[in-house]
């Protein structure tokens, strides 16, 4: 089962490196990883998605709650959950399968970032759910490249951490 | 007021009251190195042969004493020395700072000579590392890296200075305070409330539902696991075990958390562990275990495992709630704060069928009849002669396990051996770490060939610092335990095991200006430690073994715990 696990960490050097580390050496795999500062520049937020059961993710969560720089761990309730992720697509695109892309496109909510006369770079925001169907809507028209930003989630309402 | 940033390094071990310290210089040390010249009068530095060694007398002290251990060395191949070290600390929850120093800032990241990324290295191994790249950052960090080293579960934190943070001409703010008022300070007062980094208090409910779960149980065993030794809970846990009236089976960190020799102590537990002990966990219906992880070796199935009793853990870690062998019940706490709060509030129990049941099951330790020396005649001879509270440290193999097995452990810090890591050469290093400690007790360092050989040269070590320390080597001319194995499990095919080879360990004593003896027989052995007590010197005895001598019983790894392979 996917769990997102959202972790608050001093913002210093060598700080993610502890915690890649530490799922590497208790063979804990990691689906995705997203860091970035929060409000207050000194405390970075690092957002993990784990594939695992319930057990793995317990020890994940204690063993990361041991470490130093890491003020705060919360395994987030997967059903009261803002989870989104930005994904840039690079899809071949001439002047007779534009329009179709931008079609998808338009459907799905997503923008174009660049244009060339044989490619569009489109961009799109959301859940990782309908960014798999995106990606597979534009396959067909054949994917050059395709980068994805990983997860990012907070609690649904007024709770936090 | 300002003082040179070395001389605050200096005034921060200071506050923590350590008196001696254990390493080697280096170039990029050397500022630090000039300052302890300033401090030599106040803290005591003890020079070894190798880095590695300086990083288990660390050890060693800081187990022996239940303080701080702490440990120096420069930068590259000193810090990376330091590892094997760092790594036995971190298994077995040893609390050591380890100073290094790294090349100055204008080269660092630049293949520089003798850098090494050692906070890097050290991460998977440390509670904490510190990289210093500013020297006003000195105090906060050294407060920082001594409490969380103390704190909590123990366990080793490294500190990486940059040389041109350690230069004379730096000067920063400094004013002395002593550590126990210094958690109040800066970063680590935030860090206490975030991480616990003292234990949390046991929970009231916890405690009250394992009393009532105390109070049904028909067959309880106790384990005692190495929280008790290093929480220093070996009264407490004494107490319950008597008012429970349950067998108690010690784990090999546990040695000295409950005496070897009481009445209700079954012996070890797990790959190793007696009859006793083994069974009794496999039919108590409560297992009550304090400060153990059940690693795989004594849980060595975890899924049998006590699979008729409920299991109950208590450990200042949540982590290791759960992590080997789940639990129906856990607390999490100091073991000695616990084990309080529970004799406050358990009754007395008695269980005659179940003791008549378990505690025959004891083997007995009548060592057999032999014209050749046997390990078990010469732990037996040494026992008898030595005094009641000598320490005694251990290397790792069959001699480590004999000496478990056969001397009495009466108090924490009385066993010194690498549990978890199994590092071979840790002995040497960690009696002499005792010894500087308690330089008017007994130490005894046991040792295979193998082992001793890895480390043999801190006898340079013992013989400057003029450490009585006795070491008994069980020479059996190969690496018994792993011969154990291929003898029992890989069809008797000896592979890189048979140690056929020098030094002649008596006269490698002589060269190091110690004594030597070489024994065969149990006459001899008597004769050779009554001269070794008698020496006022370090003393080497190489006690000629059978090679085929095997550890027993035995259960493999993985197998139900009363499957003995020996018996």
């Amino acid at each position: 089962m996917k769990q997102t696990i959202s972790v608050l960490v001093e913002n210093q050097a060598g700080v993610l490196n502890r915690i890649t580390n530490l799922f590497a050496r208790r063979a804990f795999n990691i689906e995705s990883l997203a860091v970035g500062t929060t409000d207050d520049p000194t405390i970075s937020r690092i957002t993990i998605i784990v594939d695992s059961g319930n057990s793995v993710v317990e020890q994940v969560e204690k063993q990361l709650n041991k470490l130093i720089d890491v003020i705060k761990v919360r395994t987030l309730d997967e059903r009261n959950l803002i989870g989104r992720e930005l994904v840039l697509i690079k899809v071949n695109a001439t002047s007779k399968t534009r329009q179709d892309i931008m079609t998808i496109c338009e459907l799905m909510g997503a923008r174009v970032a660049d244009i060339s006369p044989s490619s569009l770079t489109l961009e799109l925001s959301d859940t990782p759910d309908r960014i798999e169907v995106f990606e597979d809507m534009l396959r067909p028209f054949s994917i050059k490249a395709l980068a994805r930003t990983g997860v990012i989630a907070l609690q649904k309402g007024s709770s936090n951490i | 007021m300002k003082i040179r940033a070395t001389a605050a390094i200096m005034e921060c071990l200071l506050e923590q009251e350590v008196d001696t310290v254990f390493g080697y210089p280096g170039g990029a040390i050397l500022n630090v190195y000039d300052e302890l010249y300033n401090y030599r009068d106040r803290i005591r530095h003890i020079l070894t042969s190798h880095e590695q060694g300086a990083s288990h007398a660390a050890d060693g002290y800081a187990r022996a004493t239940g303080k701080v251990g702490v440990c120096f060395a420069t930068s590259g191949p000193g810090a990376t020395n330091l590892t094997t070290g760092i790594a036995t600390a971190y298994m077995d929850s040893s609390p050591v700072v380890f100073l290094t120093c790294n090349v100055g800032e204008p080269y660092l990241g630049k293949d520089s000579f003798q850098e090494v990324d050692i906070t890097g290295i050290a991460m998977p191994i440390t509670k904490a590392t510190y990289l210093v790249r500013d020297a006003n950052t000195i105090p906060d960090v050294m407060r920082e890296a001594f409490a969380v080293a103390a704190t909590g579960r123990p366990g080793p934190v490294l500190i990486d200075f940059l040389k041109n943070v350690t230069a004379p001409s730096v000067m920063i703010d400094y004013e002395f305070v002593p550590w126990t008022q210094n958690r109040r300070l800066g970063h680590i007062q935030a860090l206490a409330n975030a991480h616990e980094l003292k234990a949390p208090e046991p929970n009231q409910d916890d405690i009250d539902t394992l009393v009532d779960m105390l109070a049904e149980s028909k067959r309880p065993l106790l384990i005692c696991g190495g929280g008790v030794v290093r929480g220093r809970a070996h009264k407490e846990f004494r107490e319950l075990a008597e008012k429970l009236d349950a067998p108690v089976a010690i784990t090999v960190m546990g040695g000295g958390g409950f005496p070897g020799d009481h009445p209700l102590a079954t012996g070890m537990i797990g790959m190793h562990g007696s009859k006793a002990s083994n069974v009794a966990c496999d039919e108590c219906d409560l297992l009550l275990a304090v400060g153990c992880r059940f690693t795989d070796r004594v849980a060595l199935q975890p899924e049998t495992f006590a699979a008729q009793a409920k299991i109950v853990q208590i450990d200042i870690d949540r982590s290791e709630i759960d992590k080997n062998v789940l639990t129906d019940h856990h607390i999490v706490g100091n073991a000695r704060r616990v084990l309080e709060q529970l004799n406050g509030k358990v009754g007395t129990f008695h269980h005659p069928e179940w003791k008549e049941h378990i505690l025959p099951l004891r083997a007995p330790s009548v060592p057999r009849e032999s014209e050749k020396l046997t390990p078990k005649q010469a732990l037996e001879v040494i026992r008898r002669m030595v005094p009641e509270d000598t320490i005694v440290a251990t290397d790792v193999g069959q001699h480590q396990m004999w000496s478990i097995q056969h001397f009495h452990f009466t108090y924490p810090g009385q066993l010194l051996t690498s549990g978890g890591f199994g590092t071979m050469g840790f002995g040497l290093g960690a009696a002499i770490g005792a010894q500087v400690a308690f330089p008017e007790k007994r130490v005894i360092h046991t040792t295979g060939d193998g082992c001793f050989r890895m480390n043999c040269h801190e006898l340079a070590t013992v013989e400057h610092y003029h450490l009585p320390i006795i070491t008994v080597i069980f020479n059996n001319g190969t690496l018994g335990m792993v011969r154990q194995w291929q003898h029992l499990i890989y069809h008797e095919r000896y592979s890189e095991t048979t140690l056929d080879r020098g030094p002649d360990f008596v006269k490698l004593a002589e060269a190091y200006g110690l004594k030597g003896f070489r024994v065969t027989t149990q006459e001899e052995m008597k004769e050779a430690v009554q001269a070794a007590l008698d020496a006022g010197c370090g003393c080497v005895i190489d006690c000629v073994l059978d090679m085929d001598e095997m550890v027993r019983p035995m259960v493999a790894g993985g197998a139900h715990i009363t499957d003995f392979l020996l018996h």
